[in-house]
């Protein structure tokens, strides 16, 4: 027990390393699609040094702990992925930090993070249901909620959940803001609303969102990965490498398609849910 | 680790030809790429470090261009970019322009040109990062980030200006004595009902 | 005994003297200290009974002379009957007289032909009672102590209604003492007897104001819950004709797959889907939400759409694998992803409550449906957990109602500038309904678990979807709340001390719910599961999430003190350095930007409602037309297969 534990905290230490190291590499790479040099793998480190030498400019005094709270529930999300417990709380804690987040922007009263945040809030919307069913996926496949269980497994549950991991994809783009879903942020400079839920976070508290943000990524990139771990130790190396197409994937997307009206990002996620997650329900269910 | 690694650019076309707006937009693309450099355009001055103006100032925009200043966090730099954006260049002596970006915010970079080459963007950019250092500098001293004190001159028809905010004061107040009218009748009306 | 016979006859007690004490000034301190006596008093003795059942005293009630209250109880029913007759009559709604004399008069002609099964088993209590009865007693008794000071603003702000808060008053404390009688009954005459009151009741409460909207919604809740009463009516002819059982207790014991047994749970969940507002008949209580907000709060968070519920649990055995059960798991189902999705088009806050309370009942009664161990953990929970946090927030907003002028979502920005106390208590309230380590969440949960094991797939589907949609619309009018305006001045707080004196309580029993769940969980649930199933049933979330859930409750308390120790470390945070980005035209007090003129015009946030896609009138008459045949096919298929 005392080992998970600090494995947990070792992972939740490693996540935001580990994580702007994949953001350094996703906007490497993205640059190289559009045939340009982009910058240096370090990028969003020397991005976080710059951002905690500003001025902690905010708006109101609610914003900045509603921020530090955003950062520790998606810490706490990954500390119990990582010791191994219940993963719908780990999707539980994760709605609780991105709620938080909205909450950042509603405080500030002020029209653009209004705006972003009920974008915020849809994108959600469009998300949860499949969370939900990725965890009920593993469910379904090892019998338990437990994390534990799914490095237990005698094979990966990709075998039983291919239509959860084909849904669980098409959200994994909005939970990143990559392109075709990105209504309320993204992380490149064309925004449709100013720089959407981030408005009037300022300065050195922008800090804390971005490591945040890298944390969810590897959270993600662990989801990835979950999907293909089971009791051989080989198949940690297959987790890791899926983990990486997925996201090399999402970078592809990110720079091929354009940004679809809300509308058609939540008829998208809820039919991929739906079809894809629901029917491997339902079979998995009748072959239970 | 330096600050100068990633600079935000906030960028605003003041009153420009847009001779400059383009330029500026072609040294983000694949050719210039500024974001070797680290550097995003925002479109976010809470976001910002660096304050890119093209285009002289005129009556409209003067108190956007000081608000969109005042909400970027310290420290901060402005690139002036363009002649006009220096002083004003060829509209110097119009009607409703008051000449350059220095007329109301401090100015730390000038690039001049007509309109300024991409490569000159970019090399004003950068020799603006150094300053951002040393204002980061001063303010670890817990000196202000900006080294002289700064006050706005040379104002053509500043009366003009001066009853815009007057005006724009005396509307606020009114909005707000109407309110607070308002709640003090309701809480009257309470209080008669108690 | 003793405490059951003062827990049915002191609410009507205390409904007479507060009756007769008239609506004077001079009498408002007298009927404020009968109200709060009365309603101490009631709690004191659920929380007695409590303690009393769980030390593991049984308590059975058999009545020796059952044949004078036989007689007072078909008495009672007459009455009703007379009374919905003459109103009916009297507003020329005359269908629901009829429907009162479909359900009353076949069980008086039970009663006085003699077939009825002569039983002295009347009354009965388990752990299933004392639960139910703690929401009733304490959560109603609040409300009850809230509503004194709340009739008294509502008649200062509406001079129009006529004045009759002490019938008002009177008619609360009846509902609850018909609720606990409902609640002991285990003789199905009598629990019929006591449902009839409940909805006569809420009739009278709704159309409390006497306008004509007020008249005609309190009419469509009375001819919905009367043929809830004839579904009823039903089961108990069946039950006393055909099986020769008055109780249900007995009926229980019953073998499921029995042809009568099947018709006789399907009538009997018909009449709790009235009564707890599923689907074809939510139209009752959104239309409630005319009432005064202490009729809304008892009606629909502790009282009576709990009866549905409740019945619906005690039967939850008998459908558990069968038809009935398919048709209530999908009418819940289904009641509980669409009223989520209409509350995000709805404004009005007690309107979006209304949609809530439909959509998380419906979720109740999903799990009711399923009838495996582990829902029947969940529903209680969520029975448990809802009525106090919905009747929190019903009251919540019926003070805020009372403060501002308006009970819209909208009008509710910046509420924690403006009420800041008011505010808070609101927070807590919503974060109850659906924030992760609150209770809601821990019975969805349970929910999502047991619907999986018993694998339904459309269950779950419903489940994770509504679930979404619950989030947009609670997180939207959080939002609202946490929005910060500067300059905005705090209005003076008008809630009465006896108003804080209910909300604080139940806020206080939201946050403790949340540490003390696994102990509600051991001492009063699991025992139920014992009872119902005669099974040791394994705890529902075990040890480990407990756990981590009381450390996320921690780490949320710990926030306000992180969110310090960093803004000490950051320098230069004030409380405002920067006004927010409106393009570089700010007006300079975020409220006003400076137009195109250079004048200075104001801003005005609204929430997004997508009333285009999913408002109430473009999907409400789909989902009745879906929902009604579902009910009616369903139905159609029960009894005709039971029958053949």
């Amino acid at each position: 027990m005392i080992v998970r534990i600090i494995i947990g905290f070792l992972a939740v230490f490693a996540a935001p390393f580990i994580g702007g190291i994949l953001s350094g590499l996703d906007r490497m790479i993205g640059a190289r699609m559009q045939r340009r040099q982009g910058p240096p793998l370090l990028q969003p480190f020397y991005d976080f040094y710059k951002l905690t030498k500003k001025r902690a400019n905010i708006m109101n005094g609610l914003q900045i702990f509603l921020v530090i709270g955003h950062l520790m529930f998606v810490a706490l999300s990954i500390w119990i992925v990582y010791t191994g417990e219940d993963l719908l709380l780990a999707v539980f804690s994760l709605t609780l930090a991105e709620m938080l987040f909205c909450l950042v922007a509603f405080s500030a009263s002020a029209p653009y993070s209004n705006m972003s945040a009920q974008r915020e809030l849809l994108q959600m919307a469009c998300a949860e249901p499949m969370l939900l069913l990725m965890a009920i996926g593993f469910y379904m496949a090892n019998g338990s909620f437990k994390v534990m269980d799914i490095l237990h497994a005698s094979e990966p549950a990709i075998l039983k959940t291919p239509g959860m991991f084909a849904g669980f994809l098409v959200i994994l783009v909005i939970e990143l803001r990559k392109s075709p879903f990105d209504v309320s942020t993204s992380h490149h400079a064309h925004q449709e609303m100013v720089k959407g839920i981030t408005t009037d976070i300022a300065g050195s508290v922008m800090a804390y969102v971005e490591v945040a943000e890298w944390c969810e990524l590897f959270l993600m990139a662990t989801f990835t990965g979950m999907f293909f771990i089971c009791s051989n130790p080989f198949s940690f190396l297959a987790a890791a490498a899926a983990a990486g197409l997925v996201l090399f994937l999402m970078t592809l997307v990110d720079n091929t398609f354009p940004r679809v009206r809300w509308e058609r990002m939540l008829w998208m996620s809820w039919g991929a849910t739906f079809i894809f997650a629901g029917v491997n329900l339902l079979v998995l269910t009748l072959t239970r | 680790m330096k600050m100068n690694k990633s600079p935000w650019v906030l960028h605003y076309d003041g009153s420009s030809c847009n001779g400059c707006d383009i330029e500026v937009l072609a040294s983000l693309t694949p050719r210039y790429d500024l974001e070797r450099f680290g550097i995003i355009n925002t479109g976010d001055p809470k976001h910002a470090d660096v304050f890119l103006i093209t285009g002289g100032i005129n009556f409209q925009n003067r108190m956007v261009v000081q608000q969109l200043y005042s909400q970027m966090p310290d420290p901060k730099v402005v690139v002036a970019v363009g002649i006009c954006a220096c002083d004003g260049g060829i509209f110097k002596d119009c009607y409703n322009i008051l000449g350059g970006v220095d007329k109301v915010i401090p100015v730390d970079v000038y690039v001049p040109g007509c309109a300024a080459r991409p490569e000159s963007i970019i090399d004003g950019v950068v020799k603006a990062l150094d300053l951002l250092e040393k204002k980061k500098e001063r303010m670890k001293q817990g000196l202000p980030p900006e080294e002289k004190g700064w006050a706005i001159a040379n104002i053509k028809d500043g009366k003009a200006l001066a009853a815009q905010e007057a005006r724009i004061a005396a509307q606020l107040a009114a909005e707000d004595a109407a309110k607070a009218a308002k709640y003090k009748a309701l809480e009257e009306e309470w209080k008669n009902e108690q | 005994m003793e405490i059951i016979s003062f827990l049915i006859f002191f609410p009507f007690v205390a409904a007479a003297v507060l009756f007769f004490l008239g609506n004077d000034e001079k009498v408002y301190s007298v009927r404020k200290f009968v109200v709060k006596g009365s309603g101490f008093l009631i709690m004191a003795a659920v929380i007695y009974l409590a303690f009393e059942e769980l030390s593991g005293r049984e308590h059975i009630g058999y009545l020796m002379e059952s044949r004078i209250a036989n007689l007072a109880v078909m008495a009672g029913e007459i009455f009703l009957m007379l009374l919905v007759t003459f109103y009916s009559f009297r507003y020329r709604k005359y269908y629901a007289a009829l429907l009162s004399w479909l359900g009353t008069i076949p069980v008086l002609w039970l009663d006085l032909s003699g077939n009825s099964v002569e039983d002295q088993l009347f009354f009965k209590v388990d752990n299933l009672t004392v639960i139910m009865c703690l929401v009733v007693g304490i959560v109603g008794s609040l409300i009850c102590i809230y509503a004194v000071g709340y009739i008294k603003d509502y008649h200062h702000h509406h001079k129009n209604y006529p004045q009759r808060s002490n019938w008002f008053l009177a008619m609360l404390f009846v509902f609850l003492g018909a609720m606990f009688g409902l609640l002991f009954s285990d003789n199905l005459g009598w629990l019929y007897f006591f449902w009839e009151i409940t909805s006569v009741c809420s009739f009278l409460l709704i159309g409390y104001n006497k306008e004509k909207q007020a008249i005609d919604n309190s009419f469509r809740a009375l001819w919905m819950n009367l043929l809830g009463g004839c579904g009823f009516t039903v089961a108990i002819l069946i039950c006393n004709l055909q099986l020769g059982i008055a109780n249900l207790s007995q009926l229980q014991q019953l073998n499921k797959e029995a042809p009568a047994v099947m018709i006789i749970v399907a009538f009997l969940a018909f009449a709790a889907l009235t009564k707890s507002a599923q689907m074809p008949f939510c139209g009752w209580l959104l239309g409630a939400m005319v009432a005064p907000t202490p009729t809304s709060a008892l009606l629909h968070s502790a009282t009576m759409v709990k009866a549905g519920v409740y019945l619906l649990i005690r039967i939850a055995p008998l459908m558990n694998g069968t038809l009935t059960g398919v048709m209530v798991t999908l009418i819940g189902g289904f009641t509980f992803f669409t009223a989520s999705l209409m509350a995000i088009a709805t404004s009005d806050g007690k309107r979006v409550l209304a949609h809530s309370t439909i959509s998380n009942l419906g979720l109740i009664v999903a799990c009711a449906g399923v009838g495996l161990p582990e829902s029947v953990w969940a529903a209680t929970m969520l029975i448990l957990f809802h009525a106090v946090s919905k009747s929190l927030m019903f009251m919540c907003v019926g003070a805020v109602e009372n403060v501002t002028g308006s009970r819209n979502v909208e009008d509710m920005h910046g509420l924690i500038v403006k009420l800041p106390r008011l505010a808070i208590v609101m927070i807590i309230g919503i974060c109850g309904m659906y924030l992760a380590p609150f209770g809601m969440l821990v019975a969805k949960w349970a929910a999502l678990k047991a619907y999986i094991d018993s694998g339904a797939v459309w269950l779950v589907l419903f489940l994770v979807f509504g679930t979404a949609s619950t989030s947009f619309y609670w997180g939207k009018w959080l939002g609202k709340i946490f929005a910060v305006i500067h300059k905005s001045p705090e209005l003076h707080d008008t809630t009465h001390y006896g108003e804080w004196q209910a909300l604080y309580p139940l806020a206080t029993l939201v946050i403790a719910m949340c540490f003390g769940f696994p102990f509600v969980s051991k001492y009063l649930i699991q025992p139920v599961l014992n009872q119902m199933y005669h099974t040791m049933v394994p705890a529902v979330i075990g040890g480990s999430d407990i756990a981590i859930m009381v450390l996320m409750l921690l780490l949320i308390a710990s926030l306000p003190i992180a969110g310090v120790l960093t803004a000490r470390k950051t320098h230069g945070i004030t409380e405002q350095n920067t006004r927010s980005y409106m393009s570089g035209i700010n007006a300079g007090d975020d409220r006003h930007f400076l137009n195109s003129y250079g004048d200075v015009q104001s801003v005005y946030m609204s929430n997004w409602y997508m009333i285009d896609y999913i408002g109430e009138l473009k999907i409400m008459k789909l989902c009745l037309v879906l929902s009604s045949a579902m009910l009616v096919i369903m139905m159609i298929i029960i009894v005709g297969g039971a029958v053949a």
